[in-house]
């Protein structure tokens, strides 16, 4: 099968890889940059569960070839942790927001590309960001608690030290 | 158990984050799809076409061919048959000589990659000899031609007919009798994890399996029966699943066949389904007509009742001879029913075969029985939540099909939920296009009976404790997302006194930990609960022993909390938990126990009443509030209460998890999930046209958590992960009738239908026309019948 080299940034890191030409980012991301925290769940588009960022802009990693995202910034779950969790991810543990966990990467980054934006989201807005992300497990409510936790400890730094 | 309660539990009820939370919020949680192993060679398989045929020849000579195919594989390699059930072996890993759905599969084939896999497919040739294809119980049972060569005639997989009590002398003596008929339509899992599995033939000949499965020790059985092999060369893992609800219960073609692959190459090999084969391997929620027949005093009182269900098997047995039980076990558990009859019949069809999904055959005749009820009371002009607290089982009871109720919250939560909710307020009097319903419900924690009989345990638990205070526990317990592996943890570190973070949990491995029967049945919390704390009580005893030698005190008053072991009467006599395991290993040599747990004997005395006992029912109550557009038929779910009598809440955060996640999933089932064929086809595998709650659909949903302290259970507890999703799909159904007077006797409520029903244009469902077996009259149990005395359960 033909390869194409392709440059890419990855959590800040940037990766040479060689990759036929029409494999997915998803598939890139998973298979050649060994970064499995990106999920699949249909490799159709229809679930949200391989969201990944680009430049900032949640995007479905199974619906995007990889010489798109050329000289762009891409962010997957493993980018989002620093030396600790980010504040999303700390929410998402406490309240017990993932069960099964599969689909979470998806929704966290979903989530946090709505919190850049949008610092104050009402519910129906985190409701309407991750309207595309599908959960099987929580039946979303701790989900969308948890980013509303998030977002109000991101607002007040100082409280995540009271409550985390 | 209750006297041993320690006087304050310190892990036990807090709601503390899992023990894998922070392994998932950072993607590092390895699923079966994840796992890459050197050498890896990637497998496809090519699937049937047709819902009907009889293979006449299998050609993968020029896939054989392909550049960079490793292996193929056909049917006649894997002829032993294989099934859950021990009665129903009617799966080949691979189509022997007939494909029975559209999806069986029929070949494989391992190459470099999966894109080569793929390809290679298109070049096998099967010449197939189409059938005519059965898609209706009707269509099964008039046809000549069997799906199958078992089965007591036609295509009919099984039937059952009991007899508890006369229930004609019952309809006799009753004031009002009504009949009515329901119908649930089919509908699938949808984890949104693909299955995958991964096999490793190692260098000394032995096997090694990673597969996202809820049950690795029947997996580990299938494959040892398949392959020919002795299961003590097999190792199975499940992996963490990356959601279940019964659909990764079942040993798969899949399995198997990576299994084979990797024996024949000498290499890993890995299966990887697309969502597409997802819906094919289903195993999901039957579709069931069911037919109830009940008779009644003026004043409510049942005098007896008769339940008839049909189920759409779909293709293969699967789980589905106890599916059938279950349609009929648990109408009994929740109200006073002297008299009770029932019959049932499982169809095979050819679509993806059906198995047991969240509430395992039990949704749907709780679905009926709780519209039922509330169409009753409305004939008598009584109250239907006054109807259902006078009416509740008392604790103790033994049903007329002999089922053991042990604690029953069933009346608190129906009190907690009708009264937060404002039920009585709002009834009929929430204005136009508005309503509440009411229902309860019943679920078992964990099966009484293994699924193969055995007299050994059904969970079994490990623990070894070093001189560094470390403490790792193994058990054969899967977590689905459940949370299983932190109930571990927190059984050991409360009766330990050190804190779950302390302990490593090694679960879901045949080679390193002993036979859990694996995460169906709502049984794992129950089960590894009660396993765990009788092996850690038994590491605390060495470790006391050691401790009150050396702080001079009697065993009996010593006490571990904190990392600590102190005297109780005097708390500044201690050891640090890591100082005492080091004196207790001196003394003792290394340390470690063993512990499990085997639910009590049940007390029911008749051939099939190996379905419906359970160590404990939890019970559920829930009201639905919502609005129905009369233009659209679109209806909006405004709010849900939901009680649930969850015995002893283990962590609240995780109960009240699976009770929303409960609620959700039966929103979903009510008002748009279903499995739809056309000319033999799925119509919709696909996640975007298989419709599923998303979080605009999603309400407000208040959790009432109702504790009983079951004495069979790990400090009371008993299951949640099921039992919840029971009550919400009738309390829809008997909503909708509050807020537009319509009743719609079929699942999924869509707006369509709404709007038929509005155009009074909607035909009610009807029972297929089918005969039931001659009954089997069940004696009543002596009534000086002893109650079981629990076994096995640590005390």
């Amino acid at each position: 099968m033909e390869k194409t080299r392709i440059a890419l940034k990855v959590n800040g890191e940037e990766r040479e890889v060689l990759a036929p030409v029409h494999h997915t980012l998803l598939e890139v991301l998973r298979e050649e940059l060994g970064l499995p925290g990106t999920k699949h769940g249909c490799e159709l588009g229809e679930c949200g569960t391989c969201t990944v960022l680009v430049d900032g802009r949640p995007i479905l990693s199974c619906l995007t070839l990889p010489v798109e995202c050329e000289g762009r910034e891409i962010t997957t779950v493993e980018g989002l942790a620093g030396t600790s969790l980010h504040p999303l991810q700390q929410a998402f543990a406490e309240l017990g927001s993932a069960q099964c966990g599969y689909c979470i990467p998806g929704f966290l980054l979903s989530a946090a590309a709505l919190l850049r934006e949008r610092p104050h989201p009402t519910r129906p807005e985190i409701a309407e960001a991750t309207a595309g992300n599908l959960c099987r497990c929580t039946g979303y409510l701790k989900i969308l608690e948890a980013i509303e936790l998030a977002a109000e400890r991101m607002r007040h730094p100082d409280m995540e030290k009271i409550s985390g | 158990m209750a006297e041993e309660r320690p006087p304050e539990l310190s892990v036990i009820g807090q709601p503390l984050p899992k023990v894998d939370a922070a392994a998932k919020v950072t993607g590092q949680t390895l699923f079966a799809d994840d796992l890459v192993l050197p050498r890896t060679a990637y497998a496809r398989l090519l699937r049937s076409p047709h819902p009907h045929a009889r293979i006449r020849s299998i050609d993968v000579s020029r896939a054989a061919a392909h550049p960079g195919v490793v292996a193929t594989l056909v049917g006649s390699e894997l002829p032993i048959p294989f099934g859950i059930l021990p009665v129903s072996q009617d799966e080949h890993a691979l189509a022997l000589d007939k494909v029975r759905f559209v999806g069986d599969p029929v070949a494989a084939v391992a190459a470099l990659d999966e894109e080569t896999a793929e390809e290679a497919l298109k070049l096998i040739r099967v010449d197939y000899d189409v059938l005519p294809p059965l898609m209706s119980i009707v269509e099964a049972l008039r046809s000549d031609a069997r799906i199958h060569d078992y089965g007591p005639r036609g295509n009919v997989h099984k039937e059952v007919s009991f007899d508890f009590g006369d229930v004609e002398a019952g309809f006799a003596e009753a004031d009002h009798v009504r009949e009515d008929t329901f119908f649930f339509e089919g509908n699938t899992h949808l984890p949104m994890e693909q299955h995958a599995a991964l096999a490793s033939r190692g260098p000394d000949g032995k096997l090694t399996l990673w597969s996202s499965t809820q049950t690795p020790h029947y997996v580990h059985r299938a494959l040892a029966q398949v392959l020919e092999m002795a299961a003590a060369h097999i190792r199975v893992i499940a992996c963490p699943n990356g959601g279940g609800f019964g659909g990764k219960s079942d040993p798969f073609s899949h399995e198997i066949v990576a299994a084979k692959l990797s024996m024949k190459t000498g290499r890993p090999v890995k299966i990887t389904l697309n969502r597409e084969e997802v819906f094919y391997c289903h195993r999901g929620r039957h579709p069931v007509s069911m037919w109830i027949k009940t008779g009644l005093k003026r004043d409510g009182t049942i005098t007896a009742m008769h339940f008839r269900s049909a189920l759409d098997g779909g293709a293969y047995g699967s789980y589905g001879v106890a599916s059938l039980y279950y349609t009929g076990a648990l109408q009994t558990v929740t109200y006073r029913i002297p008299r009770y009859k029932f019959e049932g019949v499982r169809v095979f069809t050819n679509k993806p075969p059906c198995g047991p999904k969240r509430g395992h055959g039990t949704p749907q005749p709780r679905y009926a029985l709780e519209c039922h009820i509330d169409k009753f009371c409305h004939d008598l002009g009584l109250d239907p939540a006054e109807w259902r607290l006078s009416n509740a089982l008392a604790p103790g009871a033994v049903t007329a099909n002999q089922m053991k109720v042990r604690t029953i919250g069933l009346r608190e939560c129906l009190q907690r939920v009708v009264e937060s909710s404002g039920f009585a307020a709002k009834r009929g009097r929430l204005g136009p296009g508005r309503g509440v319903g009411l229902a309860a419900s019943a679920y078992i924690s964990g099966a009484g009976l293994p699924i193969y009989w055995n007299a050994m345990p059904h969970s079994g638990v490990q623990i070894k404790v070093d001189r560094s205070g470390g403490v790792a526990v193994f058990c054969g317990s899967t977590d689905i997302g459940q949370g299983s592996d932190s109930v571990l943890a927190y059984v050991v570190a409360e009766e330990l006194g050190i804190r779950p973070e302390d302990i490593r949990v090694v679960t879901a491995d045949t080679d390193l930990t002993p036979v859990d029967l694996g995460s169906y049945s709502s049984r794992v919390t129950l089960m590894t609960g009660n396993a765990a704390i009788q092996a850690a009580r038994r590491v605390r005893e060495q470790i006391f022993a050691a401790a009150a030698r050396k702080l001079e005190v009697p065993a009996e008053r010593l006490r571990a909390a904190s990392r600590r072991v102190f005297d109780t009467a005097d708390p500044l006599r201690s050891l640090t938990f890591a100082d005492a395991v080091v004196l207790a290993e001196s003394e003792l040599g290394t340390l470690g126990a063993v512990g499990s747990y085997k639910p009590p004997r049940s007390v029911a005395k008749w051939k099939g009443a190996g379905v419906g006992p359970t160590p404990t029912y939890s019970y559920s109550a829930c009201v639905v509030e919502l609005s129905a557009d009369r233009e659209t038929g679109i209806v909006r779910i405004d709010k849900v209460w939901i009680a649930h009598d969850v015995g002893k809440s283990i962590n609240p955060l995780l109960v009240i998890g699976q009770v929303e996640g409960s609620v959700y999933m039966g929103l979903g089932e009510v008002l748009m999930e279903e499995q739809a064929f056309r000319k033999g086809r799925h119509k919709i595998p696909s996640m975007l046209e298989y419709k599923s709650p998303t979080t605009l659909e999603m309400p407000p949903v208040e959790s009432i958590l109702v504790e009983t302290l079951d004495p069979e259970g790990p400090y009371g507890a008993k299951e949640c992960g099921q039992g919840p999703l029971l009550p919400v799909i009738p309390a829809v159904a008997n909503a909708l009738f509050d807020a537009l007077g319509i009743r719609i006797d079929e699942i999924p409520i869509t707006p369509e239908k709404v709007l038929a029903a509005l155009e009074g244009r909607l035909r009610g469902p009807r029972m297929p026309e089918l005969t039931y077996p001659e009954t089997v009259v069940v004696p009543p149990l002596e009534p000086a019948a002893p109650a079981a005395a629990p076994q096995g359960a640590p005390r």
